[in-house]
């Protein structure tokens, strides 16, 4: 089951500067995981030590953040498309 | 307000708009919008909202103009280069529109200070350029509930949201904690073309000119992300967030903070 991902500009230097990646995973932890896989390095950068997805962060699974849907336990379905997107505030100084 | 006909002539392409007319206008002109900023984003916004004829601009900023500012901060100018950027947007603006009046405020905001000059605004622009700021910002918006359109931008990646505190999710429902240090890139990795920062900064401005005139539907519960490779936007629903540390049902942000500045960089040039 493949999914897209939107990959934010802090994080593109794990996906080679894509913008957008295809994974699969019947959930969003499944997902993590696939792109860890894919793109080692990412999952930290996602998550916390705990594996929590850290407070900046958010996935959304079409236009729904996780957190008001079943969060990492949320079912994904072929054509779903996931965007991950933190916290951005600049950086241009 | 009975418009005059400087006034009439000045702004008629707006007020044959059957949205703006000439009620329109007058809101425009009684209207008082604080920028915090005057770079990247808050040089757009403040052409264009003293442009339309927005009554009063306040500005805030602490810097100084300086020559790698020019690329994107384009209410600056080579011969204000060393100047304050209060002063020099101040300049740029007065000479735009005469009808307007610009404040400026030298200083950067911090828990002491923000909520006294919020207070005289109707609405509160993010054109910072860091967490500590827009966390102070959309704090003391909310507190206060003033509405605040925020704006992001980092490399090729845009974000804008408006806050309407009371009605609409704020910054912290939708992110609840700024960053810490060493998790977010340094600035070294930034970079941007100022055209994105346009981009942003002219989607902020029509957000205020909408409340103003009170029309349209704003980025109020919706992010708006811009990926200026791809040329795409998108919109993502952003909730309120009942467990939010601001604006949620058990709050524990009463008060403002002042975090820390974590950009090594910026630390280091004071």
């Amino acid at each position: 089951m493949a999914i897209k991902v939107r990959i934010p500009a802090p994080l593109q230097k794990l996906t080679q500067e894509k913008a957008e990646v295809e994974v699969r995973g019947k959930s969003v932890k499944e997902l993590i995981e696939d792109l860890e896989k894919n793109f080692p390095g990412i999952k930290d950068r996602i998550c916390d030590d705990t594996g929590k997805i850290r407070k900046f962060i958010n996935i959304y699974v079409n236009e729904e953040d996780i957190r008001f849907l079943q969060q990492e336990a949320t079912a994904l379905k072929d054509g779903d498309e996931v965007s991950i997107i933190p916290a951005i505030a600049g950086g241009v100084k | 307000m009975t418009l005059r006909d400087d006034q009439i002539e000045r702004y008629s392409r707006q007020i044959m708009l059957p949205h703006v007319g000439g009620k329109g206008q007058a809101k425009l002109l009684d209207g008082k919008v604080l920028i915090i900023g005057a770079g990247g984003l808050g040089s757009p916004i403040s052409l264009y909202l003293a442009a339309a004829g927005v009554g009063k601009i306040g500005i805030v900023d602490s810097d100084k103009v300086e020559l790698n500012n020019l690329q994107r901060q384009i209410v600056h100018s080579t011969a204000n280069v060393g100047k304050a950027k209060v002063e020099s947007a101040k300049e740029r603006l007065t000479g735009l529109n005469t009808d307007i009046e610009v404040v400026s405020y030298n200083t950067r905001v911090s828990s002491g200070n923000i909520l006294d000059i919020i207070k005289e605004y109707d609405i509160v622009v993010d054109g910072s350029d860091n967490f500590p700021t827009r966390y102070l910002m959309n704090d003391a918006c909310v507190l206060s509930k003033k509405p605040l359109s925020h704006g992001g931008i980092f490399r090729f990646d845009g974000q804008a949201m408006t806050i309407l505190p009371g009605e609409s999710a704020c910054y912290r429902c939708l992110f609840p904690e700024p960053p810490p240090p060493g998790l977010v890139p340094s600035c070294q990795e930034g970079g941007i073309l100022g055209a994105v920062a346009g981009v942003i900064g002219v989607i902020q401005a029509n957000e205020v000119l909408k409340y103003i005139l009170g029309i349209g539907d704003l980025l109020a519960g919706r992010l708006l992300v811009f990926n200026a490779l791809e040329s795409s936007f998108r919109t993502v629903k952003v909730r309120k967030n009942p467990k939010c540390p601001v604006c949620g049902e058990n709050p524990t942000v009463t008060k403002l903070i002042d975090y820390q500045e974590f950009c090594s960089l910026r630390k280091k040039k004071g």
